[in-house]
This record gives C-alpha cells, structure tokens and sequence, in this order.
C-alpha cells in the first residue's frame, strides 16, 4: 500500500469524517474563530467513541448560530422553530424512545423564547441531552442582549448597557428539575467531550451549558478584538468544581464560571420510561384482559 | 379500534372525532386543554395508552403541535385538538408541517371569537384562519364536519389526506357540532379506506428526502429506519439542505401549488341536497347547513325551488361546484356564524352576477334557525320578481 493511500485510510478514521454530511452542507457559515466549530468537532468525537448509530440519533435545534449545528452532522437532523426545539424532541424521543435525542440550542433559543419549554422538558426529566451554548448574545442577528447578557454590556437593543439581570443556565436548570447539569467553556475542549459525554449516558434530562464567544458581535460591541481574548477570559475566569461543593455556590470576585458537573441524579424517574410502564403497559394488560372476558 | 358490530352509539361530536383519529390507525396525541375541544384530549388520554401509543399533555398549544410534528417525523400518525386562542398560538408550526411536508392533523372546534371571545358558545368564524393563519403561502387542506357521523368520517378522510399528500390537514368543526350528541353506527375497523404514508423503498446512498414530484407526493422515510435526512423550515432543496436559489425555492413552492392543484378531485367533497332544479342555492357548512336542510324541505314542501350547496371540504375551495352553481341560480344565500367568509369567496367567483350573492351573518352565537335562514330567502327571492 502506497504512503498516499495509506493517509487517506488514515483519515477516513477521523471521527469528524464519519460523522459529518459530506454532500453539499459544508463549509459551515460560522465565523472563524467561533466557539460552535470547537463544539461540533468535540461531539463528532464524543460520537464516535459512544459508537452511536447515525440512524438511531436524532440531532434537534432551535434557530440561530447553533440552529445550524444539525445540517453539518452525518444522523436524522432535525432544525425547528426559535425556542421550540424542545417540544420537538418531547415528540420525538415519546414516540421512538429507542432513539437517542441530543438537542444544541443557543442561550436566546433556549431561555428567552424557549424558557417555558426549557422548564416542563426539565420538571419532566424526559431523557434528552440539551447542549446550551452560551455566548450571551443574538448573534445571528447582530447582538441584541440575551436573557444571559452580563448586565452592563453593550447590545444593539441596549446601547447604554444591558440592565437587565441575566438567568444562571445551570442554576434555572437544576431548580427547574434536570438530573443531570454540568457547565464548561469552548477553552476547555476536554472538558467539553468529558461533560458531553457524561450528559449522553445519563438517563433524564440532561443540561450541558457550554460557554462559547462571538466576538464578531458581542465582543465588537463590547471592546474585545477577536477570539483569543474571549478564550483567555474563559480560561481566567473559571474555576472547577470539587465534588461535594455546592453548586450553587457564590464565585470569588475574580471568577465568573463554575465549571464540571454540577449534579448528576440517577434515582429521579424519567418520563418515557415511567410513561410506558405506569401507564402504557396496565392499559394494554387491561385491554387484553377484557377482551378475553368478552370472547 | 374495537368492532363496533353494527351497535348503534350515542355520541357526541368530538367523542366521534376521537373515534374517528383512533380508527385512522393515531397512535400519539399532544395538546393542551381549551374548551370546547378539551374531550377530544381526555379520551386520547385514556384511548391511546390501552393500544400502546402516547399522550402526552404539554405545556401550551405551540408545544404541542410541535410535539405533534416530532412524533410524525419518527412515523406516528399524529395530531392534536384545539380552539381559536390555541389555533392562533399554532400557527408558526403549521407553516413548518407544510414547509417541512409533516403529515398531521389539527382539530379546530371552533368557539366565539376574537381572543377569549366566548369558549363555551359556537361560531364559524376561523375559516379564513384556517387557510392563511400562517405566514407565506403553504399547503393545507381544511374540512367541515356537521354531524356527529361526518365528524367521525371526515376525521378518518384527513388523515388519509395528511398521510398521502404530507400535509398538515385541518378539522374545522364548530362547537355545536363538537357538542351536540346524535346516535351514529360507526363501521368496523376493516371495512374503512385508511391510507398510511408511503415509505422509501430506495438504497439509502441514493435517497432524496424532497423530490420535486408532478403530484407534489412524495415517499417519507421516519427516523430511526434505514434512511436519515435533514429537516428544516427554511426553504430546502431536494436533498433538504437549505437553499436561498431562485430556481431551488421555485421548484419547492411549485410542490406545494401541485400538492393541491394535481389532487384536486381527492380535495373536493361537496353534499347537493335538492339542487337539480334549484333556482336558489343556500351554501351552508357546519351546523348552519342543519338548519339549512330544514329550510329547504319546508320551502320545497311550499314550491319553492330551493336547493342546498354543502362543501364538506372547504379548503381547497370548491370553485368548479360554486362557479356551476352560480350559472344555475338566480340567488345565493350565505348563511354562517360568522362576518361573511364564506360569502367573500363566493363573491369573488359570481363576477358577472352582481347583486345574486347575499349573507346571513350572526355573530352572537346564536344557532342560526331554519326559520332565520327561510325568512332571508324569502327577502332575497323577492327582489328577483323585480330584477331580471
């Protein structure tokens, strides 16, 4: 075999070659430097070491930057309506529980317009696993504040600075009822296949806020030139949970992120699990008796 | 669907619609409560779990039709039941049903309106809504029930039309039917038409999710079988890849104009009741048309020659019956529960008729009486002795 070939064999073992679309999708439209490639790239490997399917998962987003995560990934993709990803997946996941069901929303999507569905998906403990990449603002649209805008910040619909306090992804998710909640930054990328990983696995609603940067929009407006200080201030500003620690714990004033796994519930019952043998299973017993007597 | 063995039922309206679901082969249901629809929710709640399929309860309307289009997409015939604040809040995800050809059924038990309006009373007045709620042009094919019989036939007659043209189908009733109770016969599962959406039979390296077809129909692959494809509201080429390509978003909205054109004579379902020799035509839906009925017996059984022109389904509008009706008649009357919705179209068709197209519009929730409507034919016949 010839050192060419040899190479290309090589490369077709890239988890990114077995799972994204070759046909037409890509080049992607982010820009460059954007924290959503890091996170693409993190869940093709992610992927590929749980050694999914691509038939059995169904990949489901809201509108926006991270909307346009799905059409890049080799699986059933699924790209709804701005907040709504999640009713999708209620959908989805209720009628064909054998499919695995990873939802990637960004922070407008998920809390602002999305935040009723956000908080019934969480009391369900449906098993979904919902990826929040947070880059506090509308990017897609050109920086308008989000419900995660640091208040102060400048936003195209708040050009004297936000004045509005931004929710706590993790905090809402966990009051909210989610079993499984874990934070990271795009920095972090091991932390994010870690994290990513651990969010699959577990049975029930599972939240993994990624912190990402748009500094074509958020850090224009607000100063910042580029990526790389967006990265450094992830890196600068987060400090790792230890086990054991509260959650939800007030940060030092030199740190804004509280990163790792916040909290894992594996005794909380899930939805479709307790659908189908509370409900289902002794309604069709029922069925079955009764049309017996009638025979 | 259990044999109903020729036994004669009391029902009400929206219990034979949820039979009517049942016996099209629903298997999932998610909704949200709203009178007067809230029993079609109830007994799914109940019906569906007893054949395996699901129910689910979500938080608001938009929920769940979005819920609806999820478990579509996996392969379940699925729908939901609502009124007009829900209906309105629905809207958005009935463009994606269409944009995105998801198969599923809306019902609409139309209440008094607008806003809060009146829950528990009746009205025509979502018609217009039905066709163009939505944003953009879109397919979607709208039916009208009036009697507890047609609730639970027309219910079975759009799914099959959902499954076959992958559309989002609508179930128009108005509250008195949703409501009023009447004895029916439903027939045994095996004898009824239930069409189920086509299935790719392609390998899956060479599968094209929306292929621009003549008919607008094409296969639909569920997730989790052999195929995978993207789905997007965006306008999409035929792969389902997003497109902003003259000719690509051309392609797809002639689908979408072909699904109703090319199926048209499918999409046409309308009753003529003493219409042979009629020289005025009542066109009535929904419970106005119960009333209408009487109207024309009672007027024929006076020698008047007094015809009624049903549609069953109203969208598509039936325009070769109306436009043949029109050259027959020297008067239409328009009763209905609403401003003039159904007269506008008429209107819009008699375009040489000037003065021959008249309304009875009530818009307080009160029943319209066979009475009201003879009464108004008579105004209405009166001038033709005058006019010629």
């Amino acid at each position: 075999m010839n050192r060419a070939a040899g190479l290309q064999s090589e490369q077709q073992q890239l988890p990114a070659h077995k799972w994204l679309r070759t046909q037409k999708s890509l080049p992607h439209l982010w820009c460059p430097g954007c924290g959503l490639g890091t996170t693409l790239n993190a869940m093709t490997r992610v992927l590929d070491k749980l050694a999914y399917q691509r038939n059995e998962l169904v990949l489901v987003s809201g509108i926006g930057c991270t909307g346009r995560m799905p059409v890049y990934m080799d699986c059933n993709t699924l790209h709804t309506t701005h907040g709504r990803a999640l009713t999708f997946a209620t959908g989805v996941k209720l009628a064909k529980p054998k499919l695995k069901v990873l939802v990637v929303v960004g922070d407008g999507d998920a809390l602002a317009i999305g935040g009723n569905h956000f908080i019934h998906a969480a009391r369900r403990n449906i098993d979904l696993t919902v990826v929040v990449i947070n880059n506090f603002i509308y990017g897609m649209t050109g920086g308008q504040n989000s419900p995660t805008t640091p208040q102060g910040k400048i936003a195209t619909t708040a050009r004297a600075g936000n004045m509005e306090q931004p929710f706590d992804v993790c905090h809402l998710s966990m009051a909210a009822g989610a079993s499984f909640v874990a934070r990271t930054t795009v920095f972090h990328i091991q932390q994010v296949e870690k994290l990513m990983r651990e969010a699959m696995l577990h049975t029930g609603f599972s939240v993994l806020e990624v912190i990402s940067n748009c500094h074509t929009n958020y850090g224009r407006l607000n100063g910042v030139r580029g990526p790389l200080p967006m990265l450094h201030y992830m890196k600068d500003q987060s400090v790792r949970i230890k086990p054991g620690e509260n959650p939800f714990q007030e940060l030092p004033e030199d740190k804004s992120y509280l990163i790792g796994q916040l909290k894992q519930d594996t005794e909380k019952p899930e939805f479709c699990q307790r659908y189908f043998s509370e409900v289902v299973a002794p309604a069709m017993a029922a069925e079955k008796k009764r049309g017996h007597e009638e025979d | 669907m259990h044999k109903q063995n020729g036994k004669p039922r009391l029902l009400s309206g929206n219990e034979a619609i949820a039979e009517g679901a049942l016996a099209a082969g629903a298997n999932f249901f998610a909704g949200y409560p709203i009178t007067p629809s809230t029993e079609i929710a109830e007994c799914m709640s109940v019906e569906l779990p007893k054949r395996g399929g699901a129910f689910i309860q979500m938080e608001d309307e938009i929920a769940g039709l979005g819920a609806v289009i999820g478990a579509s997409l996996t392969g379940a015939k699925a729908f939901t039941a609502t009124s007009g604040p829900g209906f309105s809040l629905m809207q958005e995800h009935v463009g994606y049903a269409a944009m995105a050809e998801v198969p599923c059924v809306i019902i609409n038990v139309m209440r008094g309106g607008p806003s809060t309006g009146l829950p528990t009373k009746s009205s025509q007045a979502d018609i217009m809504q039905a066709k163009y709620g939505s944003h953009g042009d879109y397919p979607t094919v709208v039916l009208m029930p009036n009697s507890v019989q047609e609730a639970f036939e027309l219910t079975v007659r759009a799914f099959n039309i959902a499954e076959k043209l992958r559309v989002p189908v609508i179930v128009l009733a108005d509250e008195i039917v949703g409501h009023m109770r009447e004895k029916v016969v439903l027939p045994d599962p095996e004898s009824l038409e239930v069409i189920d959406r086509a299935e790719p039979t392609i390998p899956p390296e060479w599968f094209v999710p929306y292929p621009n077809t003549a008919t607008g129909i094409s296969a639909m692959a569920a997730f989790g079988g052999p195929y995978r494809y993207h789905v997007t509201g965006l306008a999409h080429d035929t792969y389902g890849f997003p497109t902003s390509r003259p000719e690509e978003v051309d392609a797809l909205m002639t689908k979408f104009k072909n699904k109703e054109i090319k199926n048209i004579k499918e999409l046409t379902a309308v009753e003529q009741y003493a219409m042979k020799d009629a020289e005025i035509c009542i066109l009535a839906v929904g419970s106005v048309s119960r009333a209408a009925r009487r109207a024309v017996k009672i007027l024929r059984a006076n020698n008047m020659k007094v015809g009624m022109l049903r549609p069953r389904i109203i969208w598509p509008f039936p325009k070769i019956a109306v436009e043949e009706m029109l050259d027959q008649v020297n008067r239409v009357l328009v009763p209905e529960m609403n401003v003039g919705q159904i007269r506008k179209e008429v209107e819009r068709l008699a375009t040489s008729s000037s003065g021959k197209v008249h309304g009875l519009n009530v818009l307080n929730s009160v029943m319209i009486s066979a009475e009201q409507i003879m009464e108004r034919v008579l105004q209405i016949s009166i001038s033709t002795l005058t006019q010629k």
